[in-house]
């Protein structure tokens, strides 16, 4: 059985020292941008949070391909929890592009910023996969049909960004490259921390929530067991009466004796 | 597996012929929609990039409802159990499937182009009518790899119609971007099509990448 909480806590305090450096940079290193001013630092949470959003999605889609090779149910919870988290990004995205454009186009939304309107069209996709996820009942299905739409959206991504971006390419110029050459050295640098950064702290949050699915799917899993349990009276408890069991030492309390609980009866 | 895949899809259309279930309401459907444009637009006639844009809504709305119910006789007769106790190929599933809805498309194009001539185009039809040929087939292509994809994915789900809706929906909008800016210049009634041949090839790489993904996944779908 995987172990999902190992070295969560390093993971922690590094990613929050990264955060700090990064904000630290961006207000008091980067330099202000000559002709957008102080917006403009929104850039350092907006691209970052859009790059690892679409990492997580195809890392995704590996991780499905990965379930669906392998028949292990723990890549279909990581997979399921990648796109979880980047979804949830993803809403941070649209709403800091939204605020981006709006203080330096004077518009909430351009549709001839053709990343955004990818992204846009991206994250409607993801968002009915736990629709998809949850109008399945049965387990196996489940996570196997979660699978094949985790590897298929995954490949999706990047065909989506190439078409929408030619797209608008043929007919507006690229008004908007702020990720080019053109960048001075410290911008570049404080971008950089800002990226790993975000990275850290999507592994944290990722790592974080697996724990956090994975210990409440193994309590639910033992308070079914203990419920059997106390609904049989043939079943021998840890308590107290084992000997009762001996009649039937069957099928039922095979798992029994895998329990065995440091704290006995509860 | 191409016996298979032909038995299946021998199946489903003479289904379909018997039947009558999804391709007369698509066809009837398009033209409702195109209807409603002329009133929602409020014009009687429509070039470029506007009558380009509604062809291509009309079509992927029809499109879904071809979708939604291309698992319908497995689901409702318990023809699925069979298609798994035979020994063949699960993608030929898959393959019958997107043919089937490749000739539903096509049948519902063939009603619903001239309709959409007739009552809202500008411009004179004949003239575009060898490139609008060749975008309709590339991307019909492309949808029917999609929605046979996503009806597979949807089908085992409870709210199974709109899953599938919002799933096809966003996973065309490459196909419509490139179709719509294929079609556009041959609604402009400019003999110069410039681009078009490149947004055909964008469709062709679509087509290519989901029947790639499709073969690549479908197995997993019908495992039971």
């Amino acid at each position: 059985m995987a172990v999902f909480g190992r070295g969560l806590v390093t993971l922690a305090l590094i990613t929050a020292a990264a955060v700090g450096i990064a904000l630290g940079m961006v207000f008091l290193y980067a330099p202000l941008d000559a002709d957008q001013g102080f917006v403009q630092k929104i850039f350092y949470l907006h691209v970052p949070l859009a790059l690892v959003a679409l990492a997580g999605f195809v890392a995704a889609g590996v991780m499905g391909a990965l379930h669906l090779r392998s028949g292990d149910s723990a890549w279909d919870l990581r997979s399921y929890v990648a796109i979880h988290l980047s979804t949830i990004l993803g809403v941070g995205v649209l709403v800091t592009g939204a605020i981006w454009a709006r203080a330096s186009w004077g518009h909430w939304w351009v549709w001839s910023e053709p990343t955004l309107v990818a992204f846009l069209i991206v994250f409607l996709l993801y968002a009915v996969y736990p629709m998809l996820r949850f109008s399945i009942e049965d387990p196996g299905r489940q996570g196997r049909y979660a699978s094949v739409f985790a590897v298929a959206a995954g490949a999706f991504v990047p065909l989506n960004f190439a078409i929408v971006r030619s797209a608008e390419s043929l007919t507006h110029p690229q008004v908007f490259s702020t990720t080019g050459s053109g960048m001075p050295g410290e911008m570049l640098a404080t971008f950089l921390v800002s990226m790993v950064a975000m990275a850290l702290l999507y592994a944290t949050l990722w790592k974080l929530e697996l724990t956090a699915k994975h210990a409440s799917d193994q309590l639910r899993r033992l308070r079914r067991r203990a419920e059997r349990r106390a609904a049989d009276p043939l079943v021998p408890r840890p308590g107290g009466g084992a000997s009762a069991g001996s009649s039937r030492a069957g099928a039922p309390t095979l798992s029994g004796a895998a329990y065995a609980a440091p704290r006995g009866g509860d | 597996m191409t016996r298979a895949a032909l038995a299946i899809l021998r199946k489903d259309l003479l289904v379909e012929r018997r039947t009558r279930e999804s391709v007369p309401a698509m066809a009837l459907f398009s033209v409702t929609v195109l209807v409603l444009f002329h009133f929602a637009l409020d014009r009687d006639s429509l070039d470029g990039a506007l009558a380009s844009g509604v062809l291509w809504v009309t079509l992927l709305l029809a499109a879904v409802l071809g979708v939604g119910r291309l698992f319908a006789s497995e689901r409702e007769e318990g023809g699925m159990d069979g298609i798994l106790l035979a020994p063949i190929d699960r993608t030929a599933v898959w393959v019958a499937k997107a043919l089937a809805l490749l000739a539903y498309l096509v049948v519902v194009e063939v009603v619903a182009v001239p309709v959409f001539a007739v009552l809202l185009l500008g411009p004179d039809l004949m003239p575009a009518l060898p490139g609008l040929v060749a975008t309709l087939v590339l991307a019909d292509v492309g949808l029917a790899a999609v929605g046979a994809l996503v009806a597979a994915l949807a089908a085992e789900s409870r709210a199974r119609e709109l899953v599938a809706t919002l799933l096809f929906l966003p996973l065309v909008v490459p196909a419509a971007v490139a179709a719509t800016a294929a079609t556009e210049p041959l609604f402009a009634g400019a003999q110069t099509a410039d681009g078009t041949g490149r947004w055909l090839i964008f469709l062709a790489a679509y087509a290519l990448l989901f029947v790639l993904l499709s073969v690549g996944v479908f197995d997993y779908l019908l495992e039971d």
